[in-house]
């Protein structure tokens, strides 16, 4: 991968809770086309990781380059405008909004326009072409006009990533996408995340073993908070450390 | 996201009944549904923070006072003031106030949030209350009311009762026509999300905190305004105008009303006055009338209690006990109601 594709960068990255390190000293770089998971036993630090490259937790130390910029100092909200989406582990949808109403607001996030009081927020050309195409790309055109907090679990994962999509990121950080869904669901999810690898740089963070293998160019192993690995799926499958640090056999560490 | 009829012709209806009151009404009747309008400009305001935006306020006296001490402190010893000044200064002064409290108290949340607005309405109580500015706990006299001239002709005298309730009509149709155009607006609609999910809505690229803000300085502005009709419709203001029983008792007209809901508002004054008016009667309640707050307190506590929704669910209420369900809007509504219920 060339420089130039790498579309966001951590650099360093650590954060510390008082005498805890949540995040030791990681490094990551996502580059466009590319799926690139996070994966890690809970509490090793993936939350927080995805957390501080999204913005809403600062780092104790490190740099995040988003797009060639130092965007280390700006807020979550600046960060979104600037092409940086990111979904959820759990539904942080609008419950009583209709499904095309979510998509849209998430769009007129790039058309926010506060000071036109008068205009009505549907016709917004803008904000409903985005909702539209967005929801389209997620699956969930029939779906439109039903409340969101009516929707099967499955198509509120489905709704978290039209959301994200609404807003023309070139990055994506989903969080868990596949959580609590059945095997159909996620090969859906699988399907849709295989084709929106083409124009974005994506960064997965996900607990199905199977789906990461199967779907990531690149995985990047996190314990204790701090990266193991970080390789193509067949190298990391066949890394000792992985192995040690999964399977809990401690002698294959040092061997 | 439909235009429902049915609201827009109740509003519309409510509105044309208001115009026509005068014709059958006295002077008390004009006085009192006078005042009522300026309640309801005032609990509009506060529903643009509470039921719009999610923010619950309880300092919105402060802005009512600041309108209505604006209004005599400005208005000239030697006679009456244009109104064509007078009122946008009264009702900047009280935004100006808002934009400074808005500021510092957006940094919180909850029932810190709460606390905070508490604090800075009570601060400028005492401010009216024991400083030479504020003239102290008797109040002032508006001795001049305020006149509407053009081109050196009067065209409306607000000493003239009828011509203040037309002037307040005025008014109360703009600030709720204003509102309902924001509402659905792009502004309107991210108030909303930030309502319902404010991490969401930074997560897609919204700064929060200066939508907030500006929903904060105008709702503080609408109340200004609501102050300023007070003070020209008594001719006298006094610090309890602040005082933070007014900014539970706009609380309570809201959650009666129902929540998220313009028309709640609107219904909420009447029935708050109302309740008042008919638990202060000594004609139906003899000598107990003088313990009228207790009497309006416990139906306060009745309707809470049995209308979540407040007075502009009961409709809906109605017709889920008849086909026996409950939608997802409803109960959403009911949540909300239940978040604002611990606040005071």
């Amino acid at each position: 991968m060339s420089a130039e594709d790498v579309l966001l960068r951590g650099t360093e990255l650590t954060r510390r809770w008082g005498g805890l390190v949540a995040v030791d000293r990681v490094s990551i770089a996502i580059a466009r086309g590319s799926v690139h998971a996070v994966i890690g036993t809970n509490g090793a630090g993936k939350s927080t990781l995805i957390n501080m490259l999204s913005g809403e937790l600062p780092p104790s130390g490190g740099s995040v380059e988003l797009l060639g910029q130092d965007v280390t100092a700006w807020t979550q909200a600046r960060r979104a405008r600037a092409g940086l989406g990111r979904s959820y582990q759990r539904n942080t949808i609008f419950p009583d909004f209709s499904v095309f109403e979510n998509c849209r607001l998430a769009a007129q996030a790039q058309t926010q326009r506060p000071w036109a009081w008068w205009q009505s927020a549907q016709r917004c050309p803008a904000s409903t072409a985005a909702a539209r195409d967005a929801a389209g790309r997620a699956g969930l055109l029939a779906l439109l006009d039903r409340t969101a907090g009516l929707l099967s679990h499955g198509q509120k994962r489905q709704l978290e990533i039209a959301m994200c999509l609404a807003t023309a990121p070139q990055v994506l950080l989903l969080d868990e996408p596949l959580a609590g869904m059945g095997a159909e669901e996620t090969e859906r999810m699988l399907a849709l995340l295989d084709q929106l690898r083409a124009g974005h740089a994506i960064l997965l963070v996900e607990h199905d073993m199977d789906a990461v293998f199967r779907i990531a160019d690149r995985i990047t192993v996190m314990v204790n908070g701090a990266v193991i690995a970080c390789d193509t799926p067949a190298a990391v499958r066949s890394s000792p450390a992985v192995q040690a640090a999964y399977l809990g056999e401690g002698e294959a560490a040092h061997g | 996201m439909k235009p429902d009829v049915s609201k827009i012709v109740f509003v519309l209806i409510a509105f044309k009944a208001l115009a026509l009151y005068p014709l059958i009404a006295g002077s008390f009747g004009i006085d009192f549904v006078t005042k009522i309008m300026v309640y309801a400009i005032f609990a509009l305001s506060l529903e643009l923070l509470v039921g719009s935006t999610g923010l619950i306020c309880f300092g919105q006296a402060a802005f009512f006072g600041i309108g209505a001490y604006a209004a005599v402190l400005l208005t000239p010893a030697e006679g009456p003031a244009s109104l064509w000044w007078l009122l946008p200064v009264g009702a900047l002064a009280a935004a100006v106030f808002a934009l400074v409290v808005g500021a510092l108290s957006l940094r919180t949340q909850g029932v810190y949030f709460i606390m905070v607005t508490l604090a800075f309405s009570q601060m400028a109580y005492y401010v009216a209350h024991d400083t030479p500015l504020g003239g102290g706990s008797d109040g002032i006299y508006l001795n001049n009311k305020p006149v509407l001239g053009w081109m050196g002709a009067p065209l409306l005298d607000l000493d003239q009762p009828l011509a203040l309730y037309g002037f307040t009509w005025a008014c109360l149709l703009t600030v709720f026509a204003m509102l309902a155009l924001l509402l659905r607006s792009r502004f309107g609609r991210a108030l909303a999300g930030i309502k319902a999910n404010e991490q969401r809505m930074r997560a897609v690229g919204f700064s929060t905190y200066p939508y907030k803000l500006a929903a904060f300085t105008l709702s503080g502005g609408i109340a200004g305004l609501a102050g300023f009709l007070f003070a020209v419709k008594d001719g006298y203001v006094n610090p309890e105008l602040f005082s933070w029983h007014f900014s539970g008792a706009v609380l309570i007209m809201i959650i009666l009303g129902g929540l998220g809901h313009l028309r709640g508002a609107l219904i909420g004054a009447f029935a708050f006055a109302l309740l008042q008016e008919f638990f202060k009667s000594e004609s139906v309640f003899g000598a107990f009338a003088k313990h009228w707050q207790l009497g309006l307190g416990l139906s306060i506590i009745a309707s809470v209690a049995l209308l979540p929704r407040g007075l502009v669910g009961l409709p809906g209420q109605w017709r889920d006990r008849l086909v026996g369900r409950t939608d997802a809007r409803g109960a959403a509504g009911a949540d909300a109601v239940d978040a604002a219920k611990v606040s005071p």
